[in-house]
């Protein structure tokens, strides 16, 4: 890549693997937990984070020489809360649907671990570009694992892909596709704790791949 | 060559190779090994992991054999082509007939459950290079015998496969696991599939078929097959007497119905040292303890029989322990050595909160009947946290002694 340095490319790539943010680092999982449910959802929230993390991250460095830092914590938050009343008033405006199933979870982005973490660990301390493909990067990683996990849990739990029936018709009386041959939808796809197995799925391919994640 | 000597040749043949844990686990599952161990301390002792494992199959045996027979018995009845069998030996209990319909659903259920836990555990064995664990002889028996009759076989392969990765395997295999593996898969049905598990169709074999049949237009009767549990939660007053309850010709899980059979598995399994008294009688105590109290509540009058409590609360508390799941989970799946608690004291703290918790749920969560499930899975969670307690509480003690002894 022409436009990427080595070192930027690592910083975009690495998130998205071997330092995931959900699999690894454990950040954001409440969120991915609780919105995973539908595809859909779990796109919309992804493409919010990726916003607020990437904005956000070049403001922060942007600020970085400026914010005293004994208040540092109470800067990022407005810079936070600034982006998400943003995402959250486009959501309501363009995709107001949408928007009543995310609810209250766009609000709490403000509360992300992973967007406090980037802020503190990488905007601090390095420059508005590379701050800004750090943010892209944890945000892409975030998005990933979200998006499997709402891939496999809208698919197992509902029979659809965004909003689409793919595995035929369940309505009682006029299946067809798997439904015709007894298939029925895993209830437990839908609940938070299925959500919580696939991460950990996730987690257990992604060590038994990489052994170097595995520490004792 | 008799079958010993073939099956030890067998496993020499592939000794070293990969295969070679899953030669050697069907070798000792019918045999003890022919060489024994030469140096170091001995424990001479012939009950290992698979004998232990094989008594409590054998106490579940009973279980089994009258779970087939009722369920031909239950769907002859709600048919209407039998009457109610009038004591334990009754013939029309014990006829040729019901046993067909058993043997034609429930060892399916049986084979299923086995055939999937076994090649997994085989596979895993395999993967991981060690010996084949025996953790699923005894889960593959539970779990026919704690879903409803007419469970369908795919949904069991799942929620085996997923009890068993889930819930052993991905922790490190037997005796590694925090909860029971049949009641994960259980959990699972239960959660995953909620119609299947609960509701007044699906304990009796042929009652869903039929509601299939109404709904396509077809002029027959539906069959009811509400569990007592069912009935009361719904304030009805169950159709069967005390008698049936104890021998177990109720609707029901597969082998969860007879109470009078599971207290001769628990007597067996306490004879043989195999099963913790000290579990089941402490878990008999805390629901009797919690029916106890809802009984006093009702009598106070401080619920009138308007409240959806009322059906449940007002059960004569002994009654609680003939109805639904709680004497074969108190009996088999308490009782677990790995998830249990492992000290004398714990035992009897890991016990009372089982039975307490499992009429508590029963009776307040009427959309989770079986609270034996839940309580039995909660409680593994809390075993290893009541053994810490009381091995620290031991210590403080022998601590002071010695400043005593020494001051």
């Amino acid at each position: 890549m022409g436009l990427l340095s080595k070192k930027d490319t690592k910083l975009i790539t690495d998130p998205l693997a071997d330092n995931n943010p959900i699999t690894i680092q454990v950040l954001g999982i409440c969120s991915a937990l609780a919105i995973t449910a539908e595809l859909k959802a779990s796109i919309v929230m992804a493409v919010s984070v990726l916003f607020v993390l990437g904005i956000g991250n070049v403001v922060i460095s942007l600020l970085r020489n400026v914010i005293p830092s004994k208040i540092r914590i109470i800067v990022q938050l407005v810079v936070v809360a600034a982006l998400v009343i943003i995402v959250d008033q486009v959501l309501k405006a363009f995709a107001y649907e949408l928007s009543k199933t995310l609810s209250v979870f766009v609000g709490l982005i403000i509360t992300n671990c992973i967007i406090m973490g980037r802020f503190e660990a990488f905007a601090l301390g390095n420059g508005p570009w590379r701050s800004f493909l750090d943010g892209i990067g944890n945000a892409a990683g975030y998005g990933v694992i979200l998006i499997i996990v709402g891939f496999f849990r809208e698919l197992l739990g509902s029979g659809t892909l965004l909003g689409f029936p793919v595995l035929g018709n369940p309505i009682p009386g006029e299946q067809t596709g798997l439904y015709a041959l007894g298939y029925e939808n895993n209830g437990f796809m839908l609940l938070s704790p299925m959500a919580l197995i696939v991460i950990g799925i996730i987690i257990w391919i992604q060590r038994s791949r990489n052994k170097d994640l595995i520490e004792d | 060559m008799g079958l010993k000597s073939n099956l030890h040749s067998l496993k020499e043949k592939y000794r070293g190779t990969k295969m070679a844990p899953a030669f050697n686990a069907l070798h000792t599952f019918l045999y003890a090994p022919n060489e024994t161990t030469h140096s170091g301390s001995h424990i001479r002792v012939v009950d290992d992991l698979k004998r232990t494992m094989n008594t409590v199959i054998m106490a579940l045996v009973p279980c089994l054999i009258f779970g087939m027979f009722n369920a031909g018995y239950q769907h002859h009845l709600a048919l209407g082509e039998i009457g109610r069998a009038d004591g334990f030996f009754s013939a029309i209990f014990w006829s040729w007939d019901n046993l067909v319909i058993g043997l034609w659903k429930v060892l399916p259920l049986v084979i299923v459950s086995y055939g999937v836990g076994l090649a997994i555990e085989f596979i895993f064995a395999v993967i991981k290079g060690h010996e084949v664990e025996e953790g699923y002889l005894v889960t593959g028996m539970l779990v026919p015998l704690i879903v409803p009759v007419d469970t369908p076989l795919w949904m069991l392969a799942v929620a085996v496969a997923f009890g068993v990765v889930i819930g052993k395997e991905v922790f490190g295999g037997t005796g590694m696991n925090i909860l029971n593996p049949a009641l994960t898969i259980r959990a699972f049905l239960f959660f995953a599939y909620p119609t299947w598990m609960s509701g007044d169709k699906v304990w009796v074999h042929g009652a869903v078929a039929r509601d299939k049949a109404i709904a396509a237009g077809q002029n027959v009767d539906a069959i009811s097959g509400e569990t007592v549990l069912g009935s009361l939660a719904q304030n009805h007053e169950p159709s069967y007497s005390v008698a049936e309850m104890f021998f177990g010709m109720i609707p029901g899980s597969v082998g969860e119905t007879s109470t009078m059979l599971i207290l001769l598995g628990a007597l067996f399994l306490i004879f043989t040292k195999i099963g913790s008294w000290r579990i089941i009688v402490s878990t008999v105590l805390g629901a009797l303890t919690m029916g106890l109290i809802f009984n006093f509540v009702v009598a106070q009058g401080w619920i009138t029989e308007s409240s959806k409590f009322f059906g449940l609360m007002n059960t004569t508390w002994w009654h609680h322990l003939l109805i639904g799941g709680f004497a074969f989970g108190a009996v088999y799946m308490a009782t677990d050595p790995v998830t249990g608690s492992q000290t004398n004291i714990g035992k009897w703290y890991y016990g009372f909160f089982i039975g307490f918790i499992s009429i508590l749920i029963r009776v307040f969560n009427p959309a989770y009947p079986e609270g034996v499930m839940l309580a039995i899975l909660l409680m593994n969670v809390f075993a290893p946290t009541i053994d810490h307690y009381v091995v620290q509480g031991n210590v403080k003690k022998r601590m002071k002694r010695l400043k005593v002894k020494t001051a």
